[in-house]
């Protein structure tokens, strides 16, 4: 047997996963509560226990770790036109695992100027015009970035004509440049950024959070806690040279303050004779819904939902699910505790799935002009995905998941909205994608293995039978 | 000479793709930085390109006979998004019919349009014209 330990550093937990990566598969898992004051170690020296105490004493033979911790890896990002460089800035950002506070597009405010200085972020991704194109907006945003001051790294990814200049007006600061995230009107270039955010994570981010002191005992890979699920994502669906991977996927992790949808498919239209309209999609796509969650984001909820509807698919009266989201609100610790608000969480999580998976998938659009029918498609087209993962807390511990899940789903009510078709879903039980996302990286056999091991196919329901 | 930036596209609804093909080879064959947004572009669509990559003109073409309505607060958008003065093209088959050219001209002239070209312009004249107007001298 050799046993790998693969460590989730969170904000509120420390969580350990063993592997045996002779024979692969799952050792156990144990959970730690921190707090931001506990130092790091102790979490995870508590976790680790707790894990012996179910698989006995384990000798490592590696430890790999990865972590959200102190707010996660905090971005703000500007670029030019809203749609096309700063929504370029956040996809590359989104991908490499980052949580991005705020997209800026055009010249910096000076509103924008305090407010970037109020919220300090760990990395500034600073961004506009194509090569050769405009290099004014991304110049303007230099010299406000110089005003402002502070100490965290930037990463320069805008027009290559204005990087010098703009590395001369950030003198003094940590800049980093990379190339363009869109080198030329329409194309995305994304993997020089997300490979450079990665890189100050690790070389910086990770010390000032404290997590060095862990390093030690770590022979290496901490990476942002999504970026681990990207890349399990990626596994299971692409899988290795000797083991297939399921194929192309939708993930929902619906936490208690926003709801993360990952996508692995190239997404394009069935018809090609679809024109496509925006900025090319990634393969491997992560949106965040900030306004979505089960505590601290459930108005956000109610809000893109509408009370009426989540009251009727929980079956209360809208009076009722009122007064049991502010009482979640008020106690974000609060797992239901009778059949009430066994139904009301279950109806927010249904209804957190529906909006967050809608947002995050393309659309199609009929238009009637002169000659008939049109069709054109803006972002991702997952119609033809049949693999729907479940993970996270709020959607792990209740039974209907597979209920739940059917919420993302694509509604005959709702054509314009490419969803999935009825899938397969598979629920991440024992709650261990991020970790075989980290164990990929250097044992992906293994790491699959598992993976398809331990997620557990649930029964689905089709849209109508709800 | 620094090559000039243009926006290229057909307008509106409208998918008539051939004279858009033959106008980017043109102008890419003449030295141009061609950005070509192919068919059914929206007027948004010609502005946000034009801004991220600092164009010295946008192109416009309409072939089915709707230019009229769909080129219509193109020049207001553009002064509004910050591309004053920008040079405006229009050309196609720009209105329903046959209309007396000098007419139709005036109209889109009030409408903003630097320049509007009457249907079967060779790429020869769209050419010359570019050059004058963006002062590219050989
Ligand atoms: C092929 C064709 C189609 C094909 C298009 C296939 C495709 N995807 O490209 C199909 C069958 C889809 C089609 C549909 C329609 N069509 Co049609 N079509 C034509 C046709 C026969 C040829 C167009 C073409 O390719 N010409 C060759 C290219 C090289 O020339 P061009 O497009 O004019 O472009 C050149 C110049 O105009 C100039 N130019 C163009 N833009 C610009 C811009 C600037 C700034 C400058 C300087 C120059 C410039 O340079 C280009 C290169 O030399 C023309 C008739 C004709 N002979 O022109 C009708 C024609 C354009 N269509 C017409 C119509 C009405 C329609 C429909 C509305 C018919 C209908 N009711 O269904 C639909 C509209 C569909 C839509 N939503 O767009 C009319 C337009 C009438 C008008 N404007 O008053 C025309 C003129 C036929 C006619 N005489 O009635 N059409």
């Amino acid at each position: 047997m050799r046993p790998v330990l693969l460590i989730d550093f969170g904000s509120t937990y420390t969580k350990v996963t063993a592997v045996d990566i002779d024979s692969p598969r799952l050792l156990g898992t144990a959970n730690s509560y921190t707090t931001v004051q506990t130092d790091i170690n102790d979490g995870l020296a508590d976790a680790l226990f707790q894990l012996e105490k179910k698989t006995g004493r384990l000798d490592f033979c590696e430890r790999y770790a990865c972590s959200s911790a102190a707010g996660g890896l905090r971005m703000l990002a500007s670029g030019l036109v809203p749609e096309l460089t700063a929504e370029a800035a956040k996809t590359a950002s989104l991908g490499a695992g980052a949580k991005v506070l705020k997209t800026y597009a055009f010249k910096l405010t000076e509103d924008d100027a305090e407010e970037i200085k109020a919220t300090d972020p760990d990395i500034f991704l600073l961004v506009g015009g194509t090569d050769g194109g405009n290099s004014d907006c991304v110049i303007h945003n230099a010299h406000v970035l110089k005003e402002i001051g502070g100490s965290y790294p930037i990463i320069y990814a805008g027009n290559r004509n204005a990087a010098r200049e703009c590395e001369r007006i950030l003198s003094g600061r940590e800049v980093h440049i990379c190339e363009n995230v869109m080198p030329k009107f329409g194309t995305l270039n994304i993997e020089p950024t997300q490979k450079q955010i990665r890189e100050v994570f690790l070389n910086r981010i990770v010390q000032a959070k404290g997590l060095s002191k862990a390093s030690e005992l770590i022979s290496g890979i901490m990476m942002p806690t999504p970026s681990a699920v990207m890349a399990a994502m990626k596994l299971l669906a692409e899988g290795t040279k000797a083991q297939k991977g399921i194929g192309d996927l939708v993930a929902v992790d619906v936490g208690g303050a926003t709801t993360d949808i990952y996508s692995v498919c190239e997404g394009l239209p069935d018809d090609p004779r679809t024109s496509l309209r925006g900025l090319p999609e990634p393969y491997i796509k992560r949106t965040v819904e900030g306004d979505i969650g089960m505590r601290y984001s459930i108005h956000g909820i109610i809000d893109a939902a509408g009370l009426d509807r989540v009251a009727e698919t929980a079956g209360l009266s809208p009076e009722r699910l009122s007064e049991i989201v502010e009482m979640f609100a008020a106690n974000t610790d609060m797992l239901p505790y009778d059949d009430e608000t066994a139904r009301a969480d279950e109806a927010l999580a249904s209804w957190a799935v529906r909006v967050a998976v809608t947002r995050h998938a393309g659309r199609l659009e009929e238009i009637f002009g002169l000659g008939g029918l049109k069709l054109v498609q803006t972002g991702k087209n997952l119609v033809n995905v049949d693999k729907f993962i479940v993970t996270g807390g709020s959607l792990i511990h209740t039974e209907h998941t597979g209920r739940i899940a059917s919420y993302g789903f694509y509604d005959e009510e709702e054509p314009e909205s490419l969803k999935p078709r009825a899938c397969d879903v598979l629920v991440d039980r024992s709650y261990i994608i991020a970790a075989m996302g980290l164990l990929s990286e250097h044992y992906p056999d293994a790491a699959l293995t598992i993976l398809k091991e331990e997620l557990q196919e649930e029964r689905a329901y089709e849209q109508s039978s709800k | 000479m620094e090559k000039k930036t243009i926006v290229i596209g057909v307008i509106g609804a409208d998918v008539h793709a051939v004279g858009n093909q033959i106008l980017y080879h043109a102008f890419t064959d003449a030295g141009f930085n061609v950005i070509n947004l192919g068919v059914m572009v929206s007027q948004e669509e010609f502005i946000n390109a034009a801004i991220e990559t600092n164009a010295d003109a946008i192109l416009v073409s309409s072939l089915y006979g709707q230019g009229e309505l769909d080129c219509r607060g193109l020049r207001e958008k553009c002064d509004e998004a910050g591309l004053e003065g920008i040079l405006l093209y229009v050309g196609g088959n720009i209105v329903i019919g046959k209309q007396p050219f000098e007419e139709v001209e005036k109209r889109f002239k009030a409408m903003g349009f630097d320049r509007s070209f009457p249907p079967g312009t060779a790429p020869e004249v769209d050419i010359e014209c570019l050059r004058e107007d963006l002062h590219i001298q050989d």
